[in-house]
């Protein structure tokens, strides 16, 4: 307790405090002549080695290298591009190396190189000067400042739209001493200072303003900063005035003369959300002072080179051996540890000391604050301090009085304590020195989760990340499976056998949700190991997945056999229609050939798509039966008998080949009708094509033409059942009855003489009918005498010959106007018949 | 989707829901091309779109003019067109036609293109290749289902039978999967799932997948069970002669989206008109299931009821006569026009089909059915072929003749074909060439002793190498076996006692007592035994391929069934039913205590079935 505020510096209404986060683990032997930069949140340093112009030769190529903020190695590598102006982070970790000719490379937190822009091709004559990088929430900028006193500026690195500012007036004459980045609401604009003029310059336009509130004397600015967020603006002045304002400019804050008139090296503001005041620190050779709006300021001597890093919360100050963070002491932090503070967090925290002690005094403090019902107070501040503090001690100092406090309330909800304790051990995994991410709460939220998983598996921290992702009971699909992805990707790059790294990938993983194996093999494949891409798509449970990759892959035959699997027709036609394009005919076929479902749906498509198709594709299968039937299905689209011919005869052929003796017999007879039909139709000039053989001979018949319908009876070998019953019919629809009756008598009927009767009650001659009703044969004479209307008669033989049926048939026809005595007759016979 | 509430499943669940939805998505479609348009329909979905949104709906959406599309170019003056049409290639190769055409006489319009149920990528392509991908704009429909009735919904997919079962595309099981998957996100989750067949299979495995990739959890309520059937399992039943009220319409007049158009000569008006049949129509309700014999029966009591009723009016006071007025008598005209109509729909009926030959017909069927006389059947068929009687009606005797004599012999194979490409043409050798691919009509192979082999070799080792063995055996030769199934089954009631058709003991009341349909029975054993214990044998007589799988999985125990929703029955026929199969299971549903309600790719009887393999030019 007497230690919490031994570093504290009162400024203003607020004190300041700078913690050690690490000494440094790095081995270098100081910042002077390197070119540095830091990423915001904790995140990595890059230096580059002897690349300060002053010394630049050309024999000795600098050196960049890479550190966590512990400075633990990251990366270290000969840097072998030109001249680099500037280096800076992205918000997601990517470093940007801006060079004298525009050209910005990027490489990630491991040095990889990733990729290049270019600023702008009119910047090979007027190479750059001066770069700054900016951030806003989800995009990373750069604007140079060329010889020529021109600004260009790309506000999103990802599309990398270039915009060229306006000409500001008077550049050339009088000089830019400094400039600054604003980038606000998606709007980015420049502040600079030319002599005694600030000008504000967007896309296109350049407007001079008026600072308000300062000294009329000033003749140049030495210096300018925004702050983290770009809503204020520090100045710093030729008289060694520093104004603090707004960063529209219309607002002054504060004002602050350090007397100094050396401009600082580093001038950054250390301002935590929300708090009332503004500060200020800069940074001479030997000295670091933080400005507040009063005169009061806070100086500490320095006897190492330094580097300012802004913070959201505060300043991270990187030294050769240490590293610190300077922030003003939070309002909680203030009120419980301030001497002789008797706010209800103070007075908690003591209850609790007391308490160990076992001291009767912790009653007294804890009465206290209960009767002023301040006890939940009490352990919310607890709580929030505890967040604020950088020592796992003091935390859980803090804890654990919070912790006592709750225990005496009965309805305090335990989440907000339950999720600290969780956040701040994720926090102190993560500030530990082999991590080196020195983050505090305030940045960690602003952060988000998410981001920190994402920034760890960058430094391949797949362990750490995973475990965090379970502490923190992260929904798995955003959590565990995101990690065990990136984790496999990386896994497909190194060098082990193919097998081993599928299996150690599939052993991971499983079934884990959410974990899409076409997304790592697609990484595989792109890494050029298409056999382990393969492998690792046999895992992809979805089908509907794995196709797309493999016929990036070109691996066609098997991206159809998993397109088959699935079930899925729309897959199956996608790869069918790929391998159709990608393939000869030749083997596309032989493919199809092994797929039958492939097959059907691509002959689905044929069919109406592409005849021809069809046909080569029988051919090609040899399949004879297939072929033929499409000849058939030609010939009858075809209007020419000639061609007519042409077609079934080659169907007649197939069929032939195909060993299908009745169809090529059948057609060839087809081709014999065809050809006597052309005649008769040449002949008669009446239609007889289309007609099958039956309703030719019938209309043969119907004619008349007895001599050709004979020819054909013959020709065709018809048989006799068919051409009586042809005749007959015909006959009775002409209403030829002595034709008819003739015939009847020309030989002995091969389909009876019911036959006949029926022709003619069809073509209501009973009178006709009735003359062949006695030569129907007995079993069907009845059903002839019903038919020509002769009840009376038919009842009698059935009566007669007992037949059930019969008489069953008999008695349906028996209505009212029926005489009762035969309806009774017949149904005696019926249950005797019935008897038997 | 804006299906949020799951829609409550007490008892049977409302399934008019259906249709309120697929007529909310279609005018959101619609609206999606703001302004007036010319609205082209597929014929196949005409008589759908009808049920679901009638043209004065489409007028108060915007809807210019209605066209049926089709192969011809377009008079349409509208600068917008909009296509409704199901996923076909000529249906997009005409619509590419029309743009095409359009680009070249220099008009400038809008062209919208809207799927039904949904789009395949076969059809992207086809615009692509046709160069108009770029022109038109595509949107999915998701009209999957079309309440016929209470227990009846359509997919009305008729070519899925042709496709699936024909050609071997796959293309509507997937759709049809995706109904399903649709169907249970708005009423619940089956407890039990049986099928057989290969395509049921496959369907149910789909859906699985469906359920699991879903991101969403589905409720895990249950609702009743679920069969699924493929039609090739039991082909002998859609051939048979339709023999009840409901079913003989649908042969004489065809039924088309649960509504029948009676011709002036039925009527004995001048004009046809629409009747639509449903529970609804009480007259309709309680005969459509009564075998027909009995319906003039039924009708003339109704005649009679109806008589008394209005002959209440005499002796009325004023009062009571104008309580009658207000109350009743608009009920009894109702009543008296609907009965009126089915009248004569009988009386025209009763021509068609209570003469001779008819009578013939299904003596002959009958005995086709239970093996007796098989020589006189085949010389039945053959003066049937002769006197060409019927195109389709001939086709269907030769298939129910080798579907249960297990093929024909080669040489009445030979010349019963002969016969018939004499009387119809040669181009029926493809129509014939279809039937033998579907193990309808064919040939028995020279010493095909292979059935008593096969049930020995089964017998003996219930080994699964030679249980694979048989299966592919069974396969190649895709037979019926249906001598043995109807032994096994007793489909076939014993003929020496007179069949009550007035008080039907069984579902053989269907066809007059002489059979009862395989499917349905299928059906009715496995839910007695709950699932394929001791069937095993029938089940391999059907080439295998059964399954009865307890659903839901992870979410057993959790939501206990309602005790009634165990018993309702969901059948999915997949390759269509018929109107015979669905009296039968409503027969069943009263014997047993069961709810069926069926779901089919679309209603089919033994003509369609026959016209879809049809490939002579008719």
């Amino acid at each position: 307790m007497v230690f919490m505020t031994a570093n504290w510096h009162p400024l203003g209404d607020a004190f300041y405090r700078k913690t050690d986060l690490y000494e440094m683990g790095w081995n270098i032997g100081g910042l002077r002549d390197c070119l540095i930069a830091a990423a915001p949140y904790g995140g990595p340093i890059a230096l580059l080695k002897g690349s300060q112009r002053s010394e630049r030769s050309h024999s000795v190529r600098p050196v960049m290298e890479m550190y966590t903020s512990s400075g633990v190695p990251l990366a270290s590598f000969l840097w072998k591009s030109g001249i680099v102006v500037d280096i800076g982070w992205t918000v997601s970790d990517y470093l940007l190396c801006i060079q004298e000719d525009g050209t910005v490379l990027i490489y990630d937190i491991l040095g990889n190189y990733c990729r290049h822009f270019n600023m702008g091709s009119e910047l090979s004559q007027n190479s750059v000067t001066e770069a700054k990088i900016f951030h806003s929430a989800y995009r990373t900028g750069v604007a140079i400042l060329t010889k020529a006193y021109r600004f260009s500026v790309v506000t999103n690195i990802e599309d990398q739209k270039i915009w060229r500012l306006p000409d500001v007036p008077g550049l050339q004459t009088s000089g830019l001493s400094c400039w600054t980045v604003i980038s606000q609401d998606r709007q980015t604009k420049l502040v600079l200072a030319s002599g005694r003029n600030i000008y504000v310059l967007d896309s296109d336009s350049c407007t001079s303003v008026t600072v308000p509130g300062l000294d009329p004397d000033i003749s140049s600015y030495l210096h300018m900063s925004a702050s983290f967020n770009y809503k204020y603006l520090a100045l710093y002045t030729n008289t060694g005035c520093i104004w603090m304002g707004t960063s529209n400019l219309k607002e002054k804050l504060g004002e602050f003369d350090c007397k100094f008139h050396a401009p600082p090296k580093q001038m950054v503001w250390c301002r935590r959300p929300r708090s009332q005041q503004p500060s200020v620190v800069l940074m001479w050779d030997s000295l670091l002072l933080v400005a507040g709006k009063s005169n009061e300021s806070i100086q500490y001597n320095l006897d190492d080179e330094l580097y300012l890093v802004p913070e959201l919360d505060g300043v991270r100050i990187i030294g050769s051996k240490s590293h610190e963070f300077l922030h003003e002491v939070p309002a909680t932090c203030e009120e419980i540890f301030k001497i002789a503070s008797m706010a209800p967090g103070a007075l908690l925290l003591e209850a609790h000391k007391e308490y160990k002690k076992e001291s009767q005094k912790a009653d007294e403090y804890l009465r206290e604050i209960k009767d002023q019902n301040l006890l939940p107070t009490a352990v919310e501040q607890c709580i929030e301090a505890a967040g604020f503090e950088y020592e796992p001690e003091t935390q859980k100092m803090l804890l654990r009085a919070a912790s006592f406090g709750k225990s005496f309330l009965s309805n305090f909800s335990p989440e907000r304590f339950v999720t600290m304790c969780r956040e701040l051990r994720v926090l102190n995994a993560v500030r530990d020195y082999t991590v080196g991410m020195p983050l505090t709460y305030v940045q960690f939220r602003q952060l988000t989760v998410q981001v920190l998983i994402d920034r760890l598996v960058f430094r391949r921290l797949y362990p750490l990340a995973i475990e965090i992702c379970k502490h923190l009971k992260i929904r798995e699909f955003q959590g565990v499976s995101h990690v065990l992805k990136h984790w496999a990707c990386f896994k497909v790059q190194q060098k082990e056998p193919d097998e081993d790294i599928a299996h150690a990938i599939n052993q991971k993983l499983g079934d884990t949700a959410g974990i899409s194996y076409s997304e790592i093999a697609a990484k595989a494949y792109e890494c050029g190991r298409p056999e382990l891409a393969i492998m690792l798509l046999d895992f992809e449970p979805q089908s509907g997945e794995q196709v797309p990759l493999l016929l990036k892959m070109k691996r066609g035959q098997l991206a159809l056999n998993k397109a088959i699997e699935s079930g899925d027709t729309d897959l199956v036609y996608t790869v069918v229609m790929y391998l159709k394009n990608e393939m000869n005919r030749r083997d596309f076929f032989l493919t199809l050939r092994k797929h039958p479902v492939a097959l059907s749906l691509y002959r689905q498509f044929c069919k109406h798509q592409e005849q021809d198709t069809l046909k080569d594709l029988y051919n090609q299968e040899d399949d004879h039966q297939e072929l033929a039937n499409f000849y058939v299905q030609e010939s009858y689209q075809e209007a020419k008998v000639e061609v007519r011919v042409a077609e079934l005869q080659k169907a007649v052929d197939e069929y032939s080949k195909a060993r299908n003796e009745f169809a090529a017999k059948a057609t060839e007879e087809q081709i014999k009708l065809l050809k006597f039909q052309r005649k008769l139709q040449d002949e008669t000039d009446k239609p007889y094509v289309d007609r099958s053989l039956h309703d030719t001979v019938y209309s043969l018949l119907l004619e008349g033409s007895h001599r050709h319908a004979e020819q054909l009876y013959k020709d065709f070998k018809i048989p006799d059942k068919r051409y009586w019953w042809l005749k007959i019919s015909a006959l009775a629809e002409k209403n030829d009855w002595e034709e008819l009756e003739k015939f009847s008598k020309s030989k002995k009927s091969p389909i009876g003489y019911l036959a006949f009767v029926e022709v003619c009650v069809k073509h209501q001659n009973k009178y006709e009918a009735k003359k062949y009703v006695s030569k129907v044969t007995p079993e069907l004479k009845v059903k002839a005498h019903l038919l020509v209307g002769e009840v009376e008669q038919a009842a009698d033989i059935a009566i007669e010959r007992k037949n059930e049926n019969d008489l069953n048939l008999v008695l349906s026809r028996c209505n009212q106007s029926t005489d009762r005595s035969l309806v009774e007759r017949l149904n005696k016979a019926r249950s005797g018949a019935n008897k038997k | 989707m804006a299906f949020h509430s799951r829609i409550d499943s007490s008892e049977t669940p409302k399934f008019s829901d259906l249709k309120r939805l697929a007529c909310d998505q279609l005018i959101y479609l619609l609206e999606q091309l703001p302004g007036r348009k010319d609205l082209f329909i597929e014929a196949d979905l005409m008589s759908p779109l009808d049920r679901i949104a009638n043209v004065s709906i489409l007028k108060q959406h915007e809807v210019d003019k209605l066209y049926r599309l089709d192969n011809k170019p377009v008079i349409s003056s509208c600068n917008q067109l909009c296509f409704l049409i199901r996923p076909h290639i000529q249906a997009v190769k005409w619509i590419s036609d029309i743009v095409n055409s359009d680009k070249i006489t220099g008009k400038c319009r809008k062209y919208k293109i809207i799927f039904c149920p949904q789009k395949f990528y076969v059809c992207e392509a086809v615009l692509e290749e046709q160069g108009v991908f770029g022109d038109v704009t595509c949107d999915e429909w998701e009209f999957y289902f079309l309440p016929l009735d209470d227990d009846i919904i359509s997919l009305e997919l008729p070519e899925f039978f042709r496709d699936y079962f024909l050609d071997g595309d796959q293309r509507w099981v997937s759709a049809t999967a995706k109904a399903l998957h649709y169907f249970h996100s708005l009423f619940g989750l089956p407890l039990k799932v049986y099928g057989i067949g290969k395509c049921a299979k496959i369907t149910y495995e789909m859906w699985r997948q469906f359920i699991e990739e879903g991101e969403k959890k589905l409720s895990t309520d249950k609702t009743g069970n679920l069969f699924i059937f493929d039609r090739d399992v039991d082909f002998v039943t859609p051939l048979c002669s339709q023999v009840v009220y409901e079913g003989l319409l649908d042969d004489v007049f065809r039924i088309k989206c649960g509504s029948v158009e009676l011709c002036s000569d039925v009527t004995a008006s001048d004009k046809t008109i629409k009747v639509l049949l449903n529970s609804q129509d009480k007259v309709f309700n309680e005969i459509r299931n009564e075998h027909f014999s009995n319906v003039f029966g039924f009708l003339s009591q109704k005649a009679k009821n109806l008589q008394t009723a209005y002959d209440k009016r005499q002796g009325m006071d004023i009062k009571q006569m104008k309580n009658f007025v207000s109350e009743e008598l608009k009920g009894l005209k109702q009543e008296h026009r609907l009965l009126s109509l089915h009248i004569s729909a009988s009386e025209y009926i009763m021509k068609r089909k209570t003469k001779l030959d008819f009578q013939e017909l299904l003596k002959a069927e009958h005995s086709l059915l239970d093996g007796f006389n098989v020589r006189e059947s085949i010389s039945y068929i053959e003066e049937h072929i002769i006197r060409q009687i019927s195109m389709i009606e001939s086709l269907r005797l030769l298939c129910l003749l080798s579907l249960t004599e297990n093929g024909l012999v080669s040489k009445d194979y030979r010349s019963l074909k002969s016969q018939y490409l004499q009387s119809y043409g040669i181009e029926h050798v493809l129509t014939f060439a279809n039937l033998r691919q579907m193990g309808l009509l064919v040939e028995q192979q020279p010493g095909e002793t292979f059935t008593a082999m096969e049930s020995t070799v089964g017998k003996l080792v219930a080994d699964k190498a030679v249980g694979k063995l048989t299966d592919a055996f069974s396969s190649l030769a895709k037979k019926s076996n249906f001598r043995a199934l109807s032994k096994k089954l007793t489909l076939i009631p014993k003929s020496n006692e007179e069949y009550d058709l007035h008080s039907p003991p069984d579902m053989a009341y269907i066809f007059s007592g002489a059979y009862i349909p395989l499917s349905c029975k299928l059906i009715e054993q496995v839910l007695e035994r709950d699932g394929w214990n001791g069937l095993e044998e029938v089940a391999r007589m059907l080439n295998g391929n059964e399954f009865a799988v307890t659903a839901g999985g992870g979410g057993a125990g959790e939501a206990k069934p309602k005790p009634q929703s165990s018993r309702l029955m969901f059948v999915i026929f997949l390759g269509g039913c018929t109107f015979s199969e669905i009296s039968a299971l409503r027969f069943l549903g009263k014997q047993k205590g069961y709810k069926f309600i069926i779901i089919t790719t679309a209603i089919t009887n033994s003509s369609r079935l026959l016209e879809s393999l049809n490939d002579g030019h008719s």
